[in-house]
């Protein structure tokens, strides 16, 4: 299952990796892969935003606006004002 | 009022000054007892979310559930041994979630627990407070010797607690500290669920307690070979899925949700009908039932195969070929049994009301990101906006063209 293309906020920066891997234990959608030594985005359509990689890299070479891709919550925020989030 | 907050069989000279506090309702401002911010050894019960106290309230409670099969010893203290065969109320509880009743407050309380018979050599599991997760973590631990170290996120699931925030790194920081995990084993490792990870920065934690966080397996089925494996997690173990199973469990919860809007648009039509205007009856309610059922339901449980990408078009063509399919029932387009205002008026309506319920079925899903239902909604919304006020003006239209006397148009 795939969703929309060319939407995501997910941004990486080889220049700050390390190679440590962190990114790929958490990521739930094998969106990144191991790339001479390095890390690299393999699959960026299937990223959800979830920002487990951005938290959990210590050299902070990634980054990604977290959010929930809810649309009950984008509903409730449109009458809130506030971001997005689970209820 | 001590009784019913703090648990039915809690000393009750502990607990007399604390009426006040337990329960989160009571008074305005809180009593000294309550202490309430403070992290350290209070021994408040206070309402306060972010309470780690090891308080008495929330000790009995833990020792008194139901799944406690017993107490382990350990140099911090008396920790309760859990179950690992679900009863037939668990079983229940679980299923009263799924068709949300009494889901708000489905919780375990946190802190420390045992499966089987743990040393201080033996594997800390991390997992969230909702009871459905609990659950589905101990049934898969039968035959296991370990820790397992419960987070207060509210009683939500670690995926969405770890988006909110509440599993996240300073709750199991400050967790950890408050069971005083340092004291019961002398490794210095966690196992968190993957899912985990959106709300927890591992390299914090190592800083700020000392102990390794190591990320786990999606799914709490895969922790028995993860932990044989020597805690090394496949890609596959790796990965979300979101199979017709998974999918399906999630659609009573859609239902429900769509239930409370229906049941006030129906008292609309009803009024409409007894004031002489409108003709509405069972055979409008089937239409309309469908479209709820196509768009909660069918299409979620066959969102694969069903052709686009975006949530609200999938809903919005398997409710059009329901309203296709709907018109044919009805007669159309040889012996209708109602005319034309009325065919085009649900051509509009029904695909905007599946449309709505599959895009709102996005916070359901597992592979939905933010920045793409956020897209999708810019168009959709809009769209069903129109053809749903469309609909409306042509039912209202053809309403009173009939009270007038005129043709049923």
């Amino acid at each position: 299952m795939k969703y929309l293309k060319n939407v995501v906020t997910l941004q990486y920066d080889s220049e700050l990796c390390t190679g440590c891997g962190m990114c790929l234990d958490v990521c739930p959608h094998r969106v990144f892969v191991r790339s001479d030594g390095k890390v690299a985005i393999h699959d960026r359509d299937a990223c959800m935003e979830c920002g487990a990689c951005a938290r959990n890299c210590p050299f902070g070479a990634i980054t990604v606006k977290q959010g929930v891709g809810c649309a009950a919550a984008v509903i409730s925020s449109f009458f809130t004002g506030g971001e997005p989030g689970c209820g | 009022m001590a009784k019913s907050c703090c648990g039915g069989s809690a000393d009750t000279t502990q607990i007399v000054n604390r009426t006040s506090c337990c329960g989160g309702t009571a008074g305005g401002t809180k009593t000294s007892a309550c202490g309430g911010t403070s992290g350290g050894n209070t021994t408040s019960c206070g309402g306060d979310a972010k309470d780690l106290s090891v308080d008495s309230c929330s000790e009995k409670r833990r020792f008194s559930a139901p799944w406690v099969t017993g107490k382990i010893a350990t140099p911090a203290g008396l920790v309760p041994q859990i179950a690992t065969k679900l009863t037939f109320k668990d079983t229940l509880g679980s299923w009263k979630c799924r068709w949300s009743i009494g889901r708000m407050n489905y919780k375990v309380e946190p802190g420390l627990y045992a499966v089987g018979t743990p040393d201080d050599n033996a594997p800390v599991l991390v997992t969230a407070n909702y009871k459905m997760t609990f659950d589905r973590l101990r049934e898969k631990l039968g035959g296991l010797n370990l820790w397992i170290v419960v987070l207060d996120t509210d009683g939500v699931n670690v995926w969405c607690a770890a988006g909110k925030g509440t599993f996240g790194t300073e709750e199991l920081v400050d967790r950890i500290g408050a069971v005083r995990l340092d004291l019961v084993v002398k490794h210095r490792t966690l196992i968190l669920p993957q899912l985990g990870a959106v709300g927890v920065a591992a390299h914090e934690v190592r800083k700020q307690t000392g102990f390794r966080v190591i990320y786990g397996t999606v799914r709490a089925s895969d922790i028995k070979d993860f932990l044989a494996n020597g805690m090394k997690a496949t890609v596959e173990m790796r990965t979300v899925k979101f199979t017709i199973r998974d999918r399906i469990v999630l659609t009573p919860l859609e239902l429900v949700g769509a239930f409370k809007p229906m049941l006030l648009a129906f008292g609309v039509v009803f009024i409409w009908n007894a004031i002489g205007i409108g003709h509405y009856g069972g055979l409008d309610l089937a239409g309309i039932a469908g479209a709820v059922l196509v768009g909660a339901v069918l299409t979620p449980a066959l969102l694969p195969w069903v052709p686009g990408r975006a949530f609200a078009f999938k809903g919005g063509l398997l409710g059009l070929v329901w309203a296709i399919g709907f018109l044919l029932l009805c007669g159309l387009p040889f012996a209708p049994v109602f005319g034309w205002l009325k065919s085009i008026a649900y051509l509009l309506l029904l695909p905007s009301v599946s449309s709505f319920l599959t895009m709102n079925y996005t916070g359901s899903s597992t592979y939905t990101s933010l920045s793409g239902v956020d897209r999708e909604m810019k168009f959709a919304v809009p769209m069903m906006l129109f053809a749903a006020a469309g609909a409306l003006i042509l039912f209202i239209t053809g309403d009173f063209i009939r009270l007038f006397g005129g043709m049923i148009i």
